[in-house]
């Protein structure tokens, strides 16, 4: 059995805000200066508007799963062990969309539709990361 | 007006490599696809005056691809020189850009390339040194998305296909009925490389996940190759070796936005054009070579160009009506799932042999109107071409 870590994303300057609110337990997404709309993944440019400002405000966290996968092959060692594991993906009721996993949820309960809140899984010291767990 | 260019451009020049594993660099595939092209057409190098590039993914940055390619093929003075990716889009694209160019005065004979070499000869296993997974080898996993596991065009696609069959009703069944027929197709295309291999249904349900909803035989075949065509005027076309595939219109379409929600390919647009360019509807197609990336992708296809209302494409495809005897002959090459993965080359150049009408064992008898798809991204780009042996 592999004991590869699983891989931590990069810290790179436009995601840096996000990565020291997750640190505390805290969503946060970008949310346009010119038009107001909320969004993530983020984005230099507003693709509404065209503003090239944002600034990262609180999410509630809560959302909806658009659609799931579930991953077999083995990409990168540290999921070897996790095979077969759902990625989702999270269309949040205060805007943007994420990309995660849904944790406490057994995958044939699994479904799109299904209501979700977001949880924080400590990776390393610099890197916590949203994931999702069913709520009621 | 653009009604006029039907019929007035054709494709009078094929060429295809050895294709699947075998071993070569991107540009030795793309110089043997245009040397065998011109063979074909009965063409020298000197008379090609343009050219258009689609680099695959192991020419890597290739920006000025169309000009490497122009230089390792010693052509001079070419009037048209282009390096395009609009992903599997880029075939179909390059014919389009070919006619226009020539219809600009710029190029009488363009040479639309297109060629790749992602797979690796296998290591003598003599070498000793094992390449465990360290992680360290995984430089590419560096994002966000990485960080949740969710990796490569498979797993994006999966969320599209997933959504689909939410919201339509689409099962595995429906897409098992497209890597059926299409190796039926297969079967009857001795080029194709599972052309020895039957498939049922279940066998696909068989093969294993890759990521649900995707089977392994969802998924197309990745290939080494290299594939060529060459464009003309159909006033040249008359007098060269081969019968000419007329152009009868094109188009494109790239619908932008978050393909989970419109599930929709560029389609319905490229299609509005191409088929008014052609003077065709929908119920005039004799045979459809369509992009399929994967199993997913032919059944939203079939639906944006009208075959099927929308989210009705599984059920269309499980009464095996794409297969070989169904009233749509699909893919009848054996498409990418069964043949070999060029990007939109695979369909453009079905299209072709069809059109020409010499695709032997499996060779579609009503084939005056051939439609060639292309796609790129997650359903992000979309072209379009009709073609036809009769020039009007």
């Amino acid at each position: 059995m592999s004991t590869a870590a699983k891989p931590l994303p990069e810290v790179t300057e436009e995601l840096r805000p996000f990565f020291a609110a997750a640190r505390e337990n805290r969503l946060v997404v970008q949310r346009c200066e010119g038009c107001g709309r909320r969004r993530f993944p983020p984005r230099e440019i507003c693709s509404e508007c065209l503003c090239r400002d944002a600034r990262w405000v609180e999410s509630g966290g809560r959302g909806t799963v658009v659609s799931f996968n579930v991953m077999h092959q083995v990409y990168h060692p540290a999921f070897a062990a996790e095979v077969p594991y759902a990625v989702v993906l999270v269309e949040l009721e205060d805007g943007g969309r994420m990309i995660a996993n849904v944790v406490d949820c057994p995958l044939d309960r699994l479904a799109i539709g299904m209501a979700v809140e977001a949880v924080f899984e400590k990776r390393s010291d610099e890197v916590a990361l949203p994931q999702f767990r069913p709520r009621a | 007006m653009t009604q006029s260019l039907k019929g007035r451009y054709a494709i009078v020049g094929l060429g295809l490599t050895e294709m699947g594993r075998v071993y070569d660099s991107a540009m030795g595939f793309a110089v043997e696809a245009v040397r065998r092209a011109l063979d074909d057409a009965g063409l020298a190098r000197q008379d090609l005056d343009g050219l258009c590039l689609n680099p695959g993914l192991a020419w890597g940055e290739a920006a000025m691809g169309s000009f490497a390619l122009q230089q390792a093929l010693g052509l001079r003075d070419l009037g048209y020189s282009t390096t395009m990716n609009i992903g599997g889009a880029t075939a179909a694209a390059m014919v389009q850009h070919a006619v226009m160019a020539i219809e600009a005065g710029l190029a009488t004979t363009v040479a639309c390339v297109f060629s790749d070499a992602p797979l690796k000869p296998p290591k003598p296993a003599a070498d000793g040194k094992q390449k465990q997974g360290s992680a360290a080898a995984y430089g590419f996993a560096r994002g966000l998305n990485a960080a949740y596991g969710q990796f490569g065009v498979n797993a994006l696609y999966a969320l599209v296909a997933r959504r689909h069959m939410h919201r339509y009703g689409t099962t595995n069944d429906h897409l098992g009925a497209v890597a059926v027929a299409e190796r039926a197709w297969a079967n009857r295309n001795p080029a194709a490389q599972f052309h020895e291999t039957s498939l049922t249904l279940a066998d696909y349900h068989r093969s294993r996940w890759i990521v649900e909803p995707f089977h392994l035989l969802d998924c197309c075949l990745v290939s080494n190759g290299g594939a060529a065509v060459i464009v003309t005027s159909a006033e040249r076309a008359a007098n060269l070796r081969q019968p000419p595939v007329y152009i009868w219109g094109f188009g494109q379409g790239h619908p932008g936005g978050d393909p989970v929600d419109t599930l929709t390919s560029g389609a319905p647009w490229a299609r509005q054009n191409a088929f008014r360019m052609a003077g065709i509807d929908t119920s005039d197609v004799d045979v459809a070579e369509l992009y399929d990336c994967y199993t997913f992708t032919v059944l939203v296809t079939l639906e944006d160009y009208g075959f099927c209302p929308k989210g009705e494409a599984g059920r269309f495809a499980a009464d095996g009506t794409i297969a070989p005897g169904g009233r749509l002959p699909v893919n009848t090459g054996g498409g990418q799932l069964s043949s070999f993965y060029m990007w939109g080359m695979t369909p453009l150049s079905e299209g072709v042999i069809q059109a020409r009408g010499q695709g032997g064992a499996r060779q579609v008898e009503d084939h005056d109107v051939v439609l060639v798809s292309g796609n790129g991204g997650i359903l992000s780009t979309h072209s379009t071409l009709v073609l036809s042996p009769l020039a009007s």
